[in-house]
């Protein structure tokens, strides 16, 4: 029967929804792809680029324009000057120094601090004064809707009497802060995941809670702590707020660095889009190769 | 889920001597006044009153510290096993106690004060002069109107994120590679984005975007009228965040069970009809949670406003945090814009609570 090969009317009508249908879901894929990487292609290109391929509109290196390097010269960072001794670069590296150490410590803190926290909470009962477990996941989770707004001056201030403004530690303290109710978040989602069995065998057989902790739950939780602290290490890098308030000299980090040329000598093209560039590159890396730990970390609060 | 209850019981035999308990109590104590008699010395220092003193609270700072980590070692002295239980969640408690509220108590007097970094004589109380100013700055209802905006926008962010969830988990190849390119925006710091877009690509005469606007007929303005200056906040933030929503929907889609869904095909649903009958009401709980915790962020944008528009046209993009930041950087006006916080801290703890309170008597359920 023709049924079989499926090329009657009305298998053709419904090959035909089908390919739409497919037609349909590519299509917007693409569209969406092309609006996302358009703004990161234009920012990479355009650090190549010179003041007339700017004019004239060019899009494709190599088709419609020459690539040079000036962009990157005026950072210092091209095949020219790399060797030779620069004061901008100097001054490049030096924030991009302040962000790496910044957000590496801020994360790690948190992920300790955090960890170590969320266990407790889904381990054991506590009261402090009227505060039960509920109580006290409440304040931790509840410190998310602090608007950054509120403590920014009071911080200015002391910090200003504890001689931490425009100090890096007083950053991580702030990043810290900032990221610990996300990652409480996470890692309790992850030890509720976990069974109690596993640590009432170890404590049978002759661990003490804390070593239970360290040597049986943690390696299990592992990969949650890697995406909370990936998590976390975003948003540390790219915070704007506190690092413009509090500091100035010493301690900025690469969003100040970028805002702060954005404001002067008009726009200069190429050296900003070779600044943005430098910017997003580290974590558009990170994107590409953990991008498996971003989203279960953001999954985590959100399935339960 | 249960946070309620010992989860991991365990029967501890600690008898802990007298003596034991007194040196527990001993070493906080003494840290603890050791932080009193310094606050104080700098304190009288600071007012005049004794010429001896440090040149800053640096000191008072350590003592601080050193009281934190004899308190925590305390537990274990005093309480034994017990204690070492309460090691787990008191280093955080104690880090954001100290952190959020100091300040915030901090905050609350500041905030009536007439301080202004600029004047020299310091900070004056001066009662509710910062109020009575707030409920005639007109910039600030401006502000928080134009939050009510930024915050409606986020069902449209919402809607193209489902979408953007449902295409990625249709059946698709190179799912990966998508998952990943939708997963970019995020990445990006706001900082970079506001000048990547904001600045160069909508530029007027030479960015990408005004030329096909131009192409197509129109003259390009992106910042010149408040509606459509606003509407281009609007996007740049929803560029930035829509695969943070996504994310988050993805992963309450992949979680639906199967059967359901197949379920529904057999009983002959079009995919229109599965997707409001079956999909969406299922997906509840998880557009609940993504979306609040979009709104809670969303409440908090700043760093794109002050890049790329510094809250112009007349105030038109303004959002709190900016107006305050403003305020601070170009007037130095620490009271008044600490004020302003304040009472926008309080307005979103209403705010939140009465969503969260409306959400879970809707969904019939414990949030």
């Amino acid at each position: 029967m023709s049924a079989i090969f499926k090329d009657d009317a009305t298998g053709q009508q419904i090959r035909a929804a089908w390919w739409s249908s497919r037609l349909a879901i590519y299509g917007a894929l693409i569209l969406w792809a092309f609006v996302c990487l358009f703004p990161i292609y234009w920012t990479l290109t355009t650090s190549f680029k010179l003041a007339p391929d700017v004019m004239r509109g060019n899009m494709i290196p190599f088709m419609d324009y020459t690539p040079k390097w000036k962009g990157w010269e005026s950072l210092g960072l091209s095949p020219r000057l790399i060797g030779d001794v620069s004061t901008v670069r100097e001054e490049f590296l030096k924030r991009f120094w302040n962000s790496t150490i910044i957000a590496l410590s801020a994360s790690t803190l948190a992920v300790v601090l955090g960890s170590l926290a969320a266990y407790g909470l889904s381990r054991f009962s506590y009261r402090f004064g009227f505060m039960k477990n509920s109580d006290i996941s409440f304040f931790f989770l509840s410190q998310m809707i602090l608007p950054p707004v509120v403590l920014a001056l009071p911080f200015l201030v002391l910090y200003r009497s504890l001689d931490l403004l425009d100090s890096r530690i007083g950053l991580i303290l702030l990043y810290t802060l900032m990221v610990l109710p996300i990652v409480i978040w996470i890692m309790r989602d992850q030890f509720q995941g976990i069974p109690v069995e596993l640590e009432e065998a170890a404590l049978v057989d002759g661990l003490g809670i804390w070593g239970a902790f360290l040597q049986i739950v943690l390696p299990i939780a592992l990969p949650g702590m890697v995406a909370a602290f990936i998590l976390s290490l975003v948003l540390c890098w790219n915070e704007y707020f506190f690092a413009a308030l509090l500091s100035s000299t010493n301690a900025t980090t690469l969003p100040v660095m970028v805002a702060s040329q954005t404001g002067s000598q008009g726009i200069n093209w190429w050296s900003m889009a070779a600044l943005s560039s430098a910017a997003i590159l580290p974590l558009i890396t990170v994107a590409i190769f953990l991008e498996k730990y971003i989203v279960e970390g953001m999954a985590a609060g959100a399935v339960k | 889920m249960s946070t309620e209850g010992d989860l991991l019981h365990a029967v501890t035999a600690d008898d802990i001597s007298g003596m034991r308990k007194r040196l527990g109590r001993a070493v906080v104590w003494g840290t603890g006044l050791l932080v009193l008699a310094l606050a104080t010395l700098q304190f009288s220092h600071e007012i005049g009153r004794i010429a001896f003193g440090f040149d800053t609270w640096r000191p008072v700072l350590y003592a601080y510290l050193l009281w934190a980590t004899a308190l925590c070692f305390a537990q274990v002295i005093v309480n034994g096993e017990k204690g070492k239980r309460a090691l787990f969640v008191l280093p955080a408690a104690l880090f954001v106690i100290s952190l959020v509220v100091f300040p915030l108590l901090f905050a609350l007097y500041i905030s009536f004060t007439d301080w202004n970094l600029a004047s020299l004589n310091g900070a004056q109380p001066n009662g509710w002069d910062n109020m009575r100013q707030m409920w005639a700055d007109a910039f600030y209802w401006n502000a928080l109107k134009n939050m009510v905006y930024y915050v409606a926008a986020i069902s449209v962010e919402y809607v193209i994120a489902f979408g953007l969830a449902l295409l990625l988990n249709a059946q698709i190849r190179a799912r990966k590679f998508f998952r990943v390119v939708f997963l970019l925006p995020l990445m990006l710091s706001p900082v970079a984005v506001s000048w990547m877009i904001g600045k160069s690509m909508l530029e007027v005469r030479f960015g990408p975007v005004s030329r096909l606007v131009r192409e197509m007929g129109f003259e390009p303005s992106f910042f010149g009228t408040p509606e459509m200056a606003r509407f281009m906040i609007m996007a740049m933030d929803a560029w930035t965040f829509i695969p943070f929503m996504m994310i988050m929907l993805l992963a309450g889609l992949q979680a639906l069970p199967r059967e359901v869904i197949e379920a529904s095909k057999v009983d002959g649903a079009s995919g229109w009809q599965s997707f409001k009958e079956v999909i969406f009401p299922l997906m509840l709980p998880v557009s609940v949670t993504a979306v609040v915790i979009r709104i809670i962020f969303k409440l908090k944008l700043a760093d794109i406003i002050i890049n790329v528009t510094s809250g112009g046209p007349g105030g038109a993009t303004d959002s709190v945090t900016s107006f305050i930041f403003r305020e601070y950087r170009d007037r130095s006006n620490v009271g008044y814009g600490t004020l302003l916080a304040m009472v926008y801290l309080v307005l979103i703890i209403i705010f939140i609570t009465a969503l969260l309170k409306l959400v879970s008597r809707w969904m019939e359920r414990p949030a």
